[in-house]
């Protein structure tokens, strides 16, 4: 075997471990023995797994999480879907534009969105830590749901509304009764999508945490600052098995990746 | 109310923004008449079907169906159904739920709206296929989801976007039957938009040939066919060679020509190609091009008076490439036109 047919596969082995490589060594030191976080694991156990359930502030933080993850998205589709709607089906002045504002917080990066809500809306206009949060992971899934909900909507044919509206319905209903069970594998996608950005999303939340309200990923991050044991890892392992399931079965029940 | 005028249109004006797509335009459809709407692309067909609908705004002028003005009815209280160039079935339904679609939105349940919605489905053919989505049926099938659909609404009027277009030859004639069909069973007033002429003879009472936002004749498919009254019209309909009067004079290429035997004072006149004498008549043109057709060979002469096209039978002989030719254009036989653009 010369060089050059060598140099292919292995260029694939270092890329792949290069990827999942952090992964398995966070899983296996999830599953250590000993006291602190450690590569390779000393010895096996399920107690730091289990530790996860006992930690208060993980709990709390954790409800924080879901609590965002699930209303900041449903807000975003809220807004997004109608938005979607009028960018697809109507030839808007300044469409461009609009669309380009609701991706800006993709391609702003996170901390720079994070320091602006926190100095010119947080800040001077007292609003709560809570509110602040779900503001901002809101905006931040909102290009998701727009860009997964304009796709399919681009792909339905707009003239099943006029024929809804010719056998009877009004236009509005017959946006529910054949625009949305059509894109309902759409607005789900944009759901799932939605969701794992906001559980995932750690430099917006990093200003906008205060006392006693965090998301997981922050509180993860100040428990280790003060704990440096496995269950940090245990936890991590956990929450990757199952953003991996709730992907898998989008991919199983929706074909989940004909969407993003 | 006339039974002259079951549909009306009156001094009817559709525009799209600022371009105006159809100007003053009226029309009079009796009731149960098959009327196809026939022109080219642009020509504002579809635009006036959209405006029946109620689905296109109207600018100025009116609309009225059965006795009432409907110019500002919206177009799911009209009573007009739509079947589209894409059928626009709901693909999340099945053919049973498609047609049973605007009978739940009315109201209807349980036995009624069951036995309505086999009938109609029943009606196409496609009993068998009550279960299945709209992606697993053919183009022709769809279609006929798309008829039924629209059917068990009991219309007052049909519309029709190219309604055969779509289909292959042998589905075509089937279709055809069938919204023949249909319209002798139900006696609904039909309209269809159609670019094929051959389309609108087959199948229509009465055609409207349109152009550019304004109808340039109504009639009979033999009035149509036989008698075109403008330059337009004889050259959508097959008169491939038409030709502008003045004072009696053919006018071609800024000449005038003497024709033989009586020409009428109009406007212009038209001959198909195979009214055109080859081998014998006052005009000469070289062969440019010629092509068998089967029961017939087609020429194309260059000539002074411009491209001629003619044809001979094919058992005649073959006149080759390049040779000279007399060729006659008949003042009796050819159509005279009213107006010539």
């Amino acid at each position: 075997m010369n060089a050059r047919t060598l140099f292919i596969p292995l260029t694939l082995f270092v890329v792949i471990a290069f990827l999942i490589g952090p992964f398995l060594i966070i899983v296996a030191a999830s599953f250590s023995a000993g006291e602190t976080l450690a590569f390779p694991p000393q010895g096996f156990s399920l107690r730091w797994i289990a530790k996860v359930f006992t930690v208060e502030s993980f709990r709390a933080s954790f409800g924080m999480s879901l609590f965002l993850a699930i209303g900041g998205t449903a807000a975003a589709l809220i807004m997004g879907i109608p938005a979607s709607y009028a960018l697809s089906r109507y030839k808007l002045p300044g469409a461009e534009v609009i669309r380009t504002v609701v991706s800006a917080p993709i391609i702003v990066p996170g901390i720079i969105v994070g320091l602006a809500l926190l100095r010119y809306i947080v800040v001077p206009f007292g609003v709560g830590i809570s509110l602040a949060l779900f503001l901002a992971h809101t905006a931040l899934v909102l290009p998701y749901a727009v860009r997964v909900v304009s796709a399919s909507l681009d792909n339905l044919r707009s003239d099943i509304e006029e024929a809804a509206v010719l056998l009877g319905s009004s236009r509005l209903g017959a946006f529910f009764r054949v625009v949305l069970p059509n894109i309902r594998g759409g607005i789900l996608s944009a759901f799932i999508l939605g969701f794992v950005t906001s559980f995932n999303q750690v430099p917006v939340s990093l200003f906008l945490s205060g006392p006693g309200v965090r998301t997981l990923p922050i509180d993860m991050i100040a428990y280790m600052e003060i704990v440096f044991d496995p269950s940090v890892a245990a936890l991590s392992s956990l929450l990757a098995f199952l953003s991996i399931g709730i992907v898998f079965a989008a991919e199983r029940f929706l074909g989940f990746s004909r969407y993003v | 109310m006339s039974d002259q005028s079951y549909l009306s249109l009156e001094k009817l004006t559709l525009a799209y923004g600022d371009t105006v797509a159809v100007a003053d335009l009226d029309l009079d459809i009796r009731r149960g008449e098959l009327i196809a709407l026939l022109g080219p692309s642009g020509c504002g067909k579809t635009t006036t079907m959209r405006a029946i609908a109620g689905l296109l705004p109207v600018k100025s002028g009116r609309v009225r169906l059965d006795g009432a003005d409907i110019t500002h009815v919206s177009p799911n209280k009209r009573a007009v159904g739509l079947v589209f160039q894409s059928y626009a079935l709901f693909p999340h339904l099945s053919v049973y739920e498609n047609v049973a679609f605007g009978l739940r939105l009315k109201g209807m349940r349980g036995a009624d709206l069951d036995a309505r919605v086999q009938q109609g489905i029943t009606s196409v053919g496609l009993s068998n296929f009550a279960n299945r989505r709209p992606a697993e049926l053919s183009g022709g099938q769809q279609q006929r989801v798309a008829l039924a659909r629209s059917m068990v609404m009991e219309p007052k009027v049909l519309l029709l976007d190219e309604p055969l277009s779509n289909l292959d030859a042998r589905l075509r004639l089937e279709m055809r039957t069938e919204l023949q069909r249909v319209q002798k069973e139900t006696g609904v007033t039909m309209i269809f938009v159609t670019h094929d002429q051959a389309e609108a003879l087959a199948l229509a009472d009465r055609i409207v040939v349109m152009k550019r936002g304004a109808i340039e004749q109504i009639g009979s498919p033999q009035d149509i066919y036989n008698r075109p009254q403008s330059s337009f019209v004889a050259d959508f309909v097959g008169f491939e060679n038409v030709f502008a009067l003045e004072g009696g004079k053919l006018k071609a290429n800024g000449h005038l020509y003497d024709l033989q035997g009586d020409v009428p004072s109009v406007a212009g006149l038209a001959w198909r190609p195979r009214m055109v004498a080859l081998g014998e008549g006052p005009f000469r043109g070289t062969v440019r091009g010629t092509s068998f057709a089967g029961d017939r060979r087609e020429y194309l002469l260059d000539t002074p008076l411009g491209p001629i096209k003619a044809e001979d039978d094919a058992s005649a002989p073959v006149h080759e490439l390049g040779t000279e030719l007399a060729f006659d254009l008949p003042a009796r036989k050819a159509a005279p036109l009213a107006s010539f653009a």
